[in-house]
């Protein structure tokens, strides 16, 4: 089933033929996180894509991935270009590096997974939380909720985790 | 896999044209198209029944070439208008040669021609903005993840981190493609501003300031390629086609933020072929054009294609190489920082300019012609850099995605 739907007012299509991402958001939208794995190499793959990058495999499967890992990179965005986020200006897009599968199949890459960062709630952070965090603080994954079939997935800083003593950010505050 | 250049030294440019670069044309990109090409066209002295080959690139917010060579009166034996923004222009030439030594036909005129500020806006806002986020976008747009500016500050940011790149170095790029600009009578920006003028500027996405980004602009480019026996009955000097990467990537494509080093851009791999295929060396080059988006962007590519070490880019930017009179200077237009922004191709047309010693500067013009260069690099003076023999051009896309080119003095 296709998903036409709005979220913070830009509209979403993904038709009904996309059948890799309508999966993911199913599954997103039951507060779980899946990722495509292949059935040849067993590689798990981020964002959905229709054959395995590591094999050239066609076939996968969804599996049940823990969302937890280390902010290896961020941008603090102070110019909105959707205008529904001006609200929540400056936003962090975080580029997480998941523990699962970290440095596999090479050393250095990653499981890399998008979000903003959000409270538990899955509300983008308030200013306060945005200074907070920078490259190698611990996130775990909440999900916004969008309609059915879909929520977003987003990372919230992990309140059980040892954070660093100071993460990593850009000089100037 | 090595690849191998068959055709190096064998074609070349013979003309340039373009129109004003300005904020508000007010005409269409078919009629800027149609005027860049002419230019060229007289530029080189061809008449309408010597091009018999059109390409073009875009994304969706220009001409096509049978509007533009039915104005001119051409009649095509070879067109292809593609998608693509940075990175399409070496791309390509290196298209146009083998479409030519296919017998295809015998002379392409190539253009871009954007309304960049008035019609469709790279940096996202109105309508780029409010299309439907699509099954892929939801990774991206959905997280305010979508201008270039937004896209490529991952990498940026985590080359700060990884390496101490400092804000002052990066906005270097910026001083310094400010002097070349305040000495080129077209470009938009000719204030020279300082290192403070971009730290003070505001922030759009850190680590990238208003002034750390470039141009948004109006304007219609072209450039003619033909082969080198043609292009000596010519008017011209021509710019000799050492060797081109099209569009070079690193693994993953646009999912490039998936693999390796997030601040290794796809220079790195494009260094590989090009250096290869020209038969010279980064150290062999005299003027560079490295696409420059953003500051950031020309720093990473310096770096990748083997210009300085990897990590010392903010050092390279800063030493003085890359002003006008140094070592190597890059983007002696001002580029797209403070030029114009045309998605890489006035940069070709800058270093073919410098090859031919004849850069359109305010320097006065000789008995003979021929403008005499002064060398004095002082606000509104010359920008002809003495002695240039070769040129690279590094053309950007993405962290992920690059071209290049090689030209040398014909």
């Amino acid at each position: 089933m296709s998903i036409n739907t709005h979220y913070l007012d830009m509209p979403i299509a993904i038709e009904d033929l996309d059948q890799e991402n309508l999966a993911y958001f199913k599954h997103c939208a039951n507060h779980q996180f899946h990722l495509q794995a292949c059935t040849a190499c067993q590689q798990l793959r981020y964002p959905p894509t229709t054959a395995c990058p590591f094999c050239a495999h066609l076939g996968s499967e969804w599996h049940p991935v823990e969302g937890q890992g280390t902010v290896c990179s961020y941008e603090e965005v102070h110019h909105a270009i959707q205008p529904a986020f001006k609200p929540f200006l400056p936003y962090l897009v975080l580029l997480v590096e998941l523990d699962t599968q970290k440095d596999q199949p090479r050393l250095g890459d990653a499981l890399r997974v998008m979000g903003n960062l959000t409270d538990p709630q899955g509300r983008l952070a308030v200013p306060e939380v945005v200074k907070q965090v920078g490259i190698g603080s611990r996130v775990r994954m909440v999900f916004t909720e969008v309609d059915q079939g879909i929520a977003l997935p987003q990372w919230t800083l992990d309140e059980t985790a040892e954070q660093p003593a100071k993460p990593w950010r850009y000089i100037y505050e | 896999m090595e690849t191998t250049n068959h055709l190096r030294g064998k074609y070349a440019i013979v003309g340039v044209g373009e129109t004003a670069y300005i904020r508000g044309a007010g005409r269409t990109t078919r009629s800027m198209a149609t005027e860049a090409i002419k230019r060229a066209m007289d530029d080189a002295g061809l008449q309408p029944g010597e091009v018999d080959g059109m390409m073009s690139y875009s994304q969706m917010d220009s001409t096509l070439s049978t509007f533009v060579a039915g104005d001119l009166g051409l009649r095509l034996n070879y067109f292809m208008d593609v998608w693509g923004g940075g990175s399409s222009i070496e791309a390509l030439i290196g298209i146009a040669t083998g479409v030519i030594e296919a017998g295809m036909c015998n002379t392409i005129a190539i253009f871009r021609s954007m309304n960049g500020y008035s019609g469709m806006r790279f940096g996202g806002t109105g309508k780029r903005a409010a299309e439907p986020l699509t099954g892929d976008q939801l990774h991206a747009r959905a997280y305010g993840w979508q201008s270039p500016a937004q896209m490529f500050s991952l990498s940026f940011m985590h080359h700060m981190y990884q390496y101490g790149t400092t804000p002052e170095q990066v906005a270097m790029v910026k001083v310094v493609h400010s002097e070349h600009a305040s000495n080129n009578p077209k470009a938009i920006m000719k204030k020279r501003v300082s290192v403070k003028d971009v730290l003070n500027s505001r922030m759009i996405v850190k680590p990238l300031h208003l002034l750390d980004c470039c141009l948004e602009t109006d304007n219609g480019t072209a450039i003619i390629v033909t082969r080198k026996e043609r292009a000596y009955d010519l008017k011209q000097r021509p710019a000799l086609i050492q060797a081109v990467v099209g569009r070079c990537s690193k693994p993953r494509s646009d999912m490039y933020y998936q693999h390796g080093s997030l601040s290794q851009v796809a220079g790195h791999y494009a260094k590989d072929i090009l250096w290869k295929n020209a038969d010279c060396q980064p150290e062999d080059i005299d003027v560079t054009g490295s696409y420059d988006a953003f500051t950031f962007t020309s720093l990473l590519q310096f770096e990748d294609y083997g210009f300085c070490q990897k990590g010392e880019g903010g050092e390279y930017v800063s030493n003085g190489t890359t002003r006008l009179g140094g070592k190597r200077p890059n983007n002696t237009s001002g580029g797209h920082l403070c030029e114009g922004y045309t998605h890489g191709i006035s940069m070709v047309i800058e270093n073919v300019r410098q090859l031919r010693g004849d850069v359109d500067d305010s320097c006065p013009i000789g008995p003979d012609g021929k403008r005499q260069h002064t060398h004095d690099y002082r606000e509104g003076g010359c920008r002809q850099q003495p002695g240039v023999e070769l040129t690279a051009n590094l053309g950007w896309a993405t962290p992920g995605t690059g071209s290049a080119m090689v030209m040398t003095k014909g």
